[in-house]
């Protein structure tokens, strides 16, 4: 456990090597989840931080908001670090899913339904893709960048706008059977980049 | 438990993304609890989000967010892991009602206030209502019972907890989930020996009152 007062940690980051790859994150997180060491944190909060503020932001709530929104997930992910389990998500992904939940509790004043983590640990997975989580995001993005123009968008609008699929029906004018063939095209093609070319 | 019929793959992505109803998402979650495949594919859907996340411009953060979230983790009690474990496993389950639903109603279906709505079919409102006006409840229906034919405005998900009923689509035992849209006409019929008890949510609430409406009809069967 590291006790050092938060000013030296800043200190101490600034000549740590600089992660690039998203796996690096997933040991980086991993290893927290071992070590509650602060050294470790700040990294993670230096990489993360930023981003999950920029997704609050673009779920349309204002600045700060986000920014308080942003504090409570990086918090949760020092408070729930325990539970992370490298080979079932990226950090990148585990981290999503504590802003996500952060920022619809915030919208809806009621928590969101979640499927509980002890339930991960009492089955053992049968199939177990290890693979997947390993995909660097690079080749995540360029798989996504390469969807047809009306498949990304309706993946846009669930993710960053969080829009229901009757919403987005309503907005794109198109019927509520279409979205969700746009959105079933576009998650399985990337779900098949995930299986086929690890 | 042999489950025979999934979510689809837009009601995953739409779960993983955050953004369908609180009252569909207890359905998405209470299926996923049991569901060992769709779970693996919502954890699946759930990284595409997180690769979007990775994807996003960082968004420029308080000077002093750090120092900040850091005064708050020198006052976090250190954690027992252990114990935290062990504490779950004593907690009461129950194989007929997933943990996302207990934390709503409990462990058992016998506490729940249900209300009559005809001779045979009961209901029950969990408080799962948003502004957008989606839905949750739950079914209590007696064999052979069945409702109209109907259809949907927007999405309909079913999860059967209890007993089991077939309709154009086929059967459907507990732990299987009726992932329905507007395309779709069915009329379900109670075909075990027990009460059937599922748990529903729309996301149009008009249709949902309009449904209620249809079973308060005359039933066929009586």
């Amino acid at each position: 456990m590291d006790n050092n007062g938060s000013g030296e940690d800043v200190d101490n980051v600034v000549a740590m090597t600089q992660l690039n790859s998203s796996s690096d994150w997933s040991d980086l997180l991993q290893e927290l989840s071992e070590n509650k060491d602060k050294k470790i944190y700040i990294q993670l909060f230096s990489h993360f931080a930023p981003k999950v503020k920029a997704y609050i932001i673009r779920l349309g709530l204002v600045e700060t908001t986000a920014e308080e929104l942003m504090q409570e997930t990086m918090l949760a992910v020092w408070r729930k670090a325990h539970m992370y389990n490298r080979s079932k998500a990226a950090a990148s992904t585990w981290i999503f899913t504590l802003a996500r939940n952060q920022s619809i509790d915030w919208m809806r004043k009621q928590k969101y339904p979640e499927y509980s983590l002890d339930e991960w640990i009492e089955e053992p997975d049968e199939h177990n893709h290890e693979g997947e989580n390993l995909v660097t995001s690079d080749r995540m993005e360029k798989a996504i960048s390469k969807l047809p123009e009306n498949q990304a968008q309706v993946l846009y609008m669930s993710f960053f706008e969080g829009r229901s699929h009757s919403d987005i029906s309503e907005r794109l004018g198109i019927p509520l059977g279409s979205v969700k063939s746009r959105i079933r095209l576009a998650s399985e093609k990337l779900k098949t980049m995930w299986r086929d070319d690890v | 438990m042999n489950i025979k019929h999934h979510l689809d793959e837009a009601t995953l992505v739409s779960y993983a993304a955050g953004s369908m109803s609180q009252a569909m998402a207890l359905v998405v979650a209470c299926h996923i609890s049991i569901c060992p495949s769709c779970r693996e594919r919502v954890s699946q859907s759930e990284a595409i989000g997180g690769i979007l996340l990775d994807s996003l411009d960082e968004a420029s953060i308080s000077d002093d967010a750090l120092d900040q979230v850091l005064a708050c983790l020198d006052q976090e009690p250190e954690i027992d892991i252990e114990m935290i474990r062990t504490s779950k496993q004593h907690q009461p389950s129950s194989d007929l009602i997933p943990r996302p639903l207990q934390d709503c109603i409990g462990n058992s279906f016998e506490d729940i206030e249900w209300k009559r709505i005809v001779p045979g079919i009961y209901y029950y409102d969990l408080p799962f209502k948003t502004e957008k006006g989606g839905a949750s409840r739950l079914m209590r229906i007696a064999p052979g019972k069945a409702m109209l034919p109907h259809s949907h405005d927007g999405n309909e998900l079913t999860l059967i907890l209890q007993g089991s009923f077939s309709d154009e689509m086929g059967r459907f035992t507990a732990g299987d989930i009726a992932d329905l849209d507007s395309e779709i006409e069915h009329q379900p019929l109670v075909d075990s020996d027990e009460d059937c008890i599922c748990l529903i949510a729309t996301d149009a609430p008009l249709k949902f009152s309009t449904l209620l409406g249809k079973l308060v009809q005359p039933m066929t069967g009586f």
